[in-house]
């Protein structure tokens, strides 16, 4: 049995975005976070969006990460959930 | 069983996209931390869009670019029609949907920042306790 690529993605996808929100640091949430925007990235290339994949690498995991971990450097990665 | 399993592939994205919705939706209001809230909203917003580009996806197409376009290859007549050619009018769309959610993120964690500044802490109970206080 031959399971297609995008279904392993998907799974991949849906894990890191249930990890992102129930992991208890906050730096840890923004680097899931970017390794979910990465997985998306591979999704759109598979689907043929390769624009759609050029822009979510640089704008969706490269920025967005950066602006989270900025954040958190201001205020605190410690959280109660 | 394989019925069950061969409709549920057939329709994988869109699962995936009502299962990433509802991650969203339930880190924006369940969490208590504001960050945690944020992060909820960027898995919304990817989740619209990997439903637009689910629509504009076609089986067997490739990507809209014509093939011999650039008359390389004058023998080949340029195949233009429609149907051998994913959509690309809703990656242009989500192209830009893409943009504006980081420019949300950005503004979001601003004011999360400012929050931080006046209150001394990022949890939602213990700032309404202190907004009450």
């Amino acid at each position: 049995m031959i399971i297609p690529i995008d279904l392993i993605i998907l799974v991949l996808i849906i894990i890191s975005a249930i990890a992102a929100i129930t992991v208890s640091d906050l730096l840890s949430s923004a680097i899931i976070l970017g390794a979910y925007s990465f997985f998306l990235c591979l999704l759109w290339t598979v689907m043929g969006a390769v624009d759609v994949a050029f822009t979510e690498a640089t704008v969706g995991a490269g920025v967005s990460t950066v602006f989270c971990v900025a954040a958190i450097f201001h205020t605190t990665r410690r959280t109660k959930d | 069983m394989e019925q069950i399993l061969s409709f549920i592939a057939a329709k994988a994205n869109y699962w995936a996209y009502v299962i990433l919705l509802m991650v969203g939706l339930y880190a924006m209001i369940v969490k208590n931390n504001l960050v945690k809230k944020i992060v909820g909203m960027v898995i919304f917003q990817t989740a619209v869009i990997l439903f637009y580009v689910s629509i504009g996806y076609k089986t067997g197409g490739t990507i809209p670019i014509i093939i011999y376009g650039d008359g390389h290859n004058s023998i080949i007549e340029p195949a233009a029609k429609a149907v051998d050619y994913i959509n690309p009018l809703p990656h242009v769309l989500m192209l830009t949907a893409i943009v504006v959610g980081v420019a949300t993120l950005g503004v979001a964690l601003a004011l999360a920042i400012k929050v931080y500044q006046e209150y001394g802490t990022l949890e939602e109970d213990e700032i309404n306790k202190k907004i009450r206080a």
